[in-house]
């Protein structure tokens, strides 16, 4: 071969490498502009709701604080988050409210007051702006100042809603509330009605060593709003689906894989159902293996775990045979001369070798499946995914929301050190 | 050396050994002991017992099956009706595959030693790529439903996300095991991060990289299927549809199903070839 072939040889090498270099870039934006048209993208700024997103953020690290006057009784109520569960007890407000015998005063901030008093709402603004409401049962009966109404305020004949910067005040034909927000997660730790509510925490240790640990870890465990029993509950259970069907599935692929090895099962129709079935498991996805075991077994946690237990027979076979078609046979050679027998031989010959393999695929696998459970749990009704879609579908308690996916990145996130120390204290013995 | 009797060793080899069964015999029990009373738990959480049930978990396969076989010249109209949901679907776990790895490439290579732009950012560039990955997919798409509506867009961003952090941890890998020469060469004459990055470190990792992404694509497909039936698109919100219609409907649901089925196995058996070839060269070995 003379200089000037190789020469050639190489500029054509160099010149496919250019073209690729830069066809790749260019194939990879075309695709991406595909998608964009595809997926109709410039249409999402129609589509999306950007008021959800704001109330989505704001919710999720503060809380609202309502209060609510029943514009025939004239009764005032002050609950968090305007739910039962968080009503103030009789003779209790927040502090930014003041009770003058019938006169309710509400500071919303900003200079921003309300007023409700017999069954008369005046909005005073920071800005001199006054509105006065006498709802009946013709309808809300506001008075505006001359002029073009601003535009945070929306009126109409039964409804009034003035939006200002933290806080919202709404009158209806039979009810006026005004609520206000606030930064943090209200009543994480006790609820209104516990007597530990409100309490410093140098307090509470004193109240705890006092011989009140149990009751103030009651109050706590029990909280109606934030409901910590259950989501700990919730919690354990994505984990166990998680366990159930990582191992479950670990211990029926064990046997299946040495069917599937080439250089443990010579037969050939043997070894190609069994791959076929692992094919068969991992490709029927968890998807669908949840939708079919869900209608034999019922929503709940069981479903769940036989489900990622079916699909990863699959996966775990397939890797399992393939680990064990790669074993030292010199080893099992070494131990056939001692005179073992062939279940002796797989003992000491093959599953030491393997074992620290296996083990570290499934542990890999666990942490991936605490994930899975978490979603499975979502379409089947168990765990942690369970509560999550069920916080997500009345689309107001964000806050419950954000709280959710905290904790699961920190399950999976916990599941993934011990899954990493495990596999490092067993692989090096 | 000193001169321990032969009995003696034995005596001591036979009582490790024993002591070593007597341990691995009390963590098999334990862990069997865990895994039955597990699945007694689960069992007695679940709305339907696993006994009462076990039956009946061929009913519903069977019957889709028959009434697909009832009505089977309808399976090709219903296979063409759905290819479109397929090729959304598709078109997610491509997008979220392709826009995650882009990311991910990024993202491993300003968290890996000798390679960072900003060395001292680099435990921060980990926790993030640690934080995306331990996020489910579910988690963002169904917050992102919420805001952007339904459609393939929160699906796309939610794999997208969580695609970066898993590929980020497998390219952080690949990276630690790359030469870092020809960085530094490529710094002796002034290569600014990009280039570095771009010519010294892609060439030596990009069938690893490759091959990483094919088997999250494999991955991703499954995970864009899933979250169609939460309400992000594709032929996951089909297959929803057309499970609520009830009894006397299920051939279309069969149609999908098969649609599901044989995609995943295709791009299984693609990208497992695929993957051989770029970790072993061009030798092909029949694979069976």
């Amino acid at each position: 071969m003379t200089a000037a072939t190789l020469k050639t040889q190489a500029d054509a090498l160099f010149l496919r490498k250019r073209l690729t270099a830069f066809a790749l870039p260019l194939v990879i934006l075309a695709y991406l502009g595909y998608i964009f048209v595809s997926f109709d993208i410039p249409g999402l700024a129609e589509r999306a709701n950007l008021e959800n997103g704001k109330t989505l953020i704001r919710d999720s690290y503060s809380y609202k604080t309502h209060v609510t006057m029943d514009n025939r009784t004239h009764q005032v109520v002050y609950a968090v988050e305007g739910e039962r569960k968080g009503t103030y007890p009789a003779g209790q407000h927040p502090d930014w409210v003041t009770e003058n015998g019938a006169e309710t005063v509400v500071d919303l901030s900003h200079g921003n007051s309300v007023r409700f008093s017999a069954g008369i709402i005046q909005f005073s603004g920071g800005d001199g702006y006054e509105l006065t409401a006498r709802p009946d049962n013709k309808g809300v009966n506001a008075s505006f100042p001359s002029g073009d109404l601003p535009a945070w305020i929306n009126a109409s004949k039964n409804r009034v809603v003035v939006t200002l910067p933290d806080a919202r005040l709404t009158i209806t034909r039979n009810r006026s509330e005004v609520f206000r927000y606030a930064f943090g997660w209200e009543l994480f730790f006790f609820t209104l009605d516990s007597p530990y509510h409100g309490m410093a925490f140098t307090d509470l240790i004193s109240h705890a060593f006092s011989g009140e640990a149990g009751a103030i870890f009651s109050d706590f465990w029990g909280n109606a709003m934030w409901r910590h029993a259950d989501v700990a509950w919730a919690m354990f259970e994505t984990v166990l689906m998680a366990f159930l069907g990582t191992f479950g599935a670990a211990l029926v692929a064990l046997p299946l894989a040495f069917l599937a090895a080439r250089n443990f099962t010579p037969l050939l129709t043997l070894r190609f159902a069994a791959r076929r079935l692992f094919d068969f498991f991992r490709g029927v996805d968890a998807l669908i293996w949840t939708i079919v075991l869900a209608r034999a077994f019922g929503p709940g946690p069981l479903t769940g775990a036989l489900a990622i237990l079916i699909t990863d027979t699959g996966s775990f076979g397939k890797m399992f045979s393939e680990a064990l078609e790669n074993v030292d046979g010199k080893q099992i050679e070494g131990v056939q001369s001692t005179g073992a027998k062939p279940l002796q031989r797989y003992r000491f010959g093959v599953i030491p070798q393997v074992t620290p393999v296996f083990l570290s695929q499934v542990l890999y696998f666990l942490e991936s499946n605490t994930r899975s459970a978490t979603i499975i749990g979502a379409i089947t009704g168990g765990g942690i995914g369970l509560l999550l879609t069920q916080a997500i579908i009345t689309q107001k308690d964000w806050e419950e929301v954000s709280y959710y996916i905290v904790l699961i990145i920190g399950m999976v996130m916990l599941m993934d050190w011990i899954s990493g120390i495990l596999r490092q204290k067993l692989i090096k013995g | 050396m000193a001169d321990i009797p032969l009995t003696q060793v034995r005596a001591d080899y036979m009582a490790m050994t024993h002591r070593k069964r007597l341990y691995s015999g009390i963590l098999l029990a334990v862990f069997v002991a865990l895994m039955a009373s597990g699945f007694v738990l689960a069992d007695d959480r679940n709305a339907g017992g696993f006994w009462s049930g076990l039956h009946r978990i061929f009913d519903f396969p069977a019957e889709v099956l028959s009434e697909a076989a009832q009505k089977l010249p309808d399976l090709p109209a219903h296979i063409v009706k759905y290819a479109p949901s397929l090729i959304e679907t598709i078109n997610i776990a491509g997008a979220s595959t392709l826009i995650g790895a882009l990311f991910a490439m990024v993202l491993s290579m300003l968290a890996t030693k000798g390679m960072a732009r900003w060395p001292r950012l680099i435990p921060l560039f980990r926790r993030a790529m640690d934080i995306t990955r331990a996020m489910p997919e579910i988690v963002v798409a169904l917050v992102l439903i919420f805001v952007l509506g339904g459609g393939p867009v929160p699906a796309m961003i939610a794999i997208a996300f969580h695609t970066t952090g898993a590929l980020g941890k497998l390219f952080s890998e690949v990276n630690e095991n790359a030469s870092l020469k020809p960085i530094e060469g490529l710094h002796s004459v002034g290569a600014s991060w990009l280039q570095r990055m771009m010519l010294g470190v892609v060439p030596q990792v990009a069938p690893n990289y490759l091959s990483y992404a094919l088997l999250r694509f494999e991955i991703n497909i499954r995970a864009s299927a899933i979250l169609g039936f939460v309400g992000a698109g594709g032929i996951g919100y089909d297959l929803k549809n057309a499970m609520s219609w009830g009894k006397g409907q299920y051939d279309e649901a069969a149609a999908i199903f098969l649609l599901l089925f044989g995609t995943i196995v295709i791009v299984d058996q693609l990208s497992s070839v695929l993957r051989d070839r770029l970790t072993y060269g061009t030798r092909l070995e029949a694979t069976l």
